[in-house]
């Protein structure tokens, strides 16, 4: 691709295309392939200042037996965006478990493709997004399954909270499926801090400001229990939720 | 301690308090008796400052201060606290952290020093052994999975470590079987029966007020204090019913 994206490219309808225009055109994807039988993991945080504009895009093969895991915190830049596109041979799995953290006038988007293009692998994607002022967070999630991809198992879950009235969310979970024995769930929800959670809080005495840090870290906790990279991502995570309250 | 005079308030533009008066001083024990739907945790919910409550007339003090005029982080830091008659699960969040964090922001506010790791966690099992909830149970999250029995207790125990000055406790009793009914009561006691102490009350049903001795009993109906007495009065309550003393 050349020529900027325009908003009728799905892939690109959420976003920030001015903000894209500065850095146009992006780099080709970093290619990772696992070979067959491997284990690899890749961890990401992505914290750049305000004003800037990174996409990340990654091409990944996964081989037949091996397995992917992504760990991606993305809350930095006017726009940032990572994108993945992901294929999975017989037997393969794919993890992803990513925080997306958007404040005002940043847009933070996360675009999978995953392509189960053989029989019996496995994805899941846990996804949390976070969205105050007037920021957005995207995720479009698309799942190809191939006509031989039998057995393939497949899980999309994302759940995006709003702190503001004027933010947004956008979740798209996108299933093409042509194989007739597969499992492909998907669930996306978009809500806001429960106010009787946060008046049982400042009843015991936290100001707003730590009452919804405190409920929001619980919202993506989980994510990176047990983690090799723990403390990186927990301190990104309490850095953004700092910038947003 | 607490001077609430001539308290209005509504809900949803429907006014529930229609001029409540109600004086405590220090060392005091007060009960707020009365039918289902006389206003009294929307009382414990005003004085506690939760949003949708709206004050329209009156005024409320807490030691010299207008309690009003505070945000709920600051009524709690300035030694007020409101035992929940439904306490609420908060997923994510344990006991410990939410406690810790809690308790060393009304310090920070009131200018005392943040209580240390170590000394924290000896305050909060000190206090759960003394309400007798397994001291794991703090390793939870805050009051998800916890029986109804187990989420009042944990409220004592909440009461202790925060150590308040004024503890309005609304039905504290609801749910309780008959052990619990009697650990929580020696509880209150030991935590809040002190000459620099005052509690609040709510309950529909005398079976506390066996355990915890109320000084006053007070009969709120339709908004307002209708009934004052000694602790006979609760008795009296029990025997006859709200009818014919709230008419």
């Amino acid at each position: 691709m050349t020529s900027l994206p325009t908003k009728r490219d799905e892939a690109w309808r959420y976003s920030d295309l001015a903000a894209l225009g500065r850095v146009w055109p992006v780099p080709v994807p970093d290619k990772i392939i696992v070979a067959a039988g491997d284990s690899r993991r890749l961890s990401l945080v992505q914290d750049a200042a305000a004003d800037q504009v990174v996409v990340r895009d990654y091409t990944v093969e996964i081989g037949v037996g091996a397995s992917f895991a992504m760990q991606l915190v993305n809350t930095g830049g006017q726009l940032g965006r990572v994108a993945m596109d992901v294929t999975l041979y017989e037997g393969a799995s794919f993890d992803l478990d990513a925080a997306l953290i958007a404040g005002e006038g940043q847009t933070v988007e996360l675009i999978t493709t995953v392509r189960h293009f053989e029989a019996n692998a496995t994805s899941r994607q846990t996804v949390r997004g976070i969205a105050g002022g007037k920021g957005t967070i995207s995720y479009l999630g698309k799942v190809a399954v191939s006509r031989d991809a039998q057995k393939t198992d497949s899980v999309q879950s994302v759940k995006g909270m709003l702190l503001d009235r004027t933010a947004t969310v956008n979740a798209k979970p996108e299933l093409e499926i042509f194989a007739d024995d597969v499992k492909c769930a998907h669930g996306a929800t978009v809500g806001e801090l429960d106010a009787q959670a946060l008046f049982y809080l400042a009843s015991r005495g936290l100001p707003p400001a730590e009452a919804k840090a405190l409920l929001l870290r619980a919202f993506v906790s989980g994510l990176f229990d047990g983690s090799a990279d723990e403390a990186q991502f927990t301190a990104a995570i309490d850095a953004a939720l700092e910038r947003l309250l | 301690m607490l001077q609430i005079d001539n308290l209005h308030a509504e809900v949803d533009g429907k006014a529930i308090l229609k001029g409540l008066s109600l004086s405590l001083n220090a060392g005091e024990i007060h009960a707020i008796m009365g039918p289902n739907g006389a206003g009294k945790s929307t009382l414990g919910y005003v004085l506690s400052g939760r949003p949708g409550y709206e004050v329209t007339e009156g005024s409320v003090t807490f030691e010299g201060a207008d309690l009003l005029a505070l945000a709920p982080y600051e009524r709690a830091a300035a030694g007020l606290f409101l035992g929940f008659q439904y306490p609420v699960e908060i997923p994510g969040v344990s006991n410990l952290q939410f406690l810790r964090e809690a308790l060393n922001a009304q310090r920070r506010a009131r200018g005392e020093e943040p209580l240390s790791g170590g000394d924290f966690i000896k305050r909060a099992r000190a206090q759960a052994d003394a309400l007798g909830l397994d001291p794991e149970m703090l390793k939870r999250p805050v009051n998800v999975g916890f029986s109804g029995g187990e989420k009042k207790r944990a409220e004592m125990v909440q009461m202790g470590i925060i150590d308040p000055k004024l503890a309005i406790l609304d039905e504290t009793d609801s749910g309780l079987d008959i052990d619990a009914l009697r650990s929580v009561g020696a509880g209150i006691n030991t935590i809040m029966r002190k000459p620099d102490r005052a509690v609040l009350l709510i309950t529909h049903y005398q079976r506390l007020l066996d355990y915890v001795k109320p000084d006053f009993v007070h009969v709120l109906a339709g908004g307002r204090i209708v009934r004052s007495g000694g602790p006979e009065l609760a008795h009296q309550l029990e025997a006859e019913g709200y009818a014919d003393i709230a008419a």
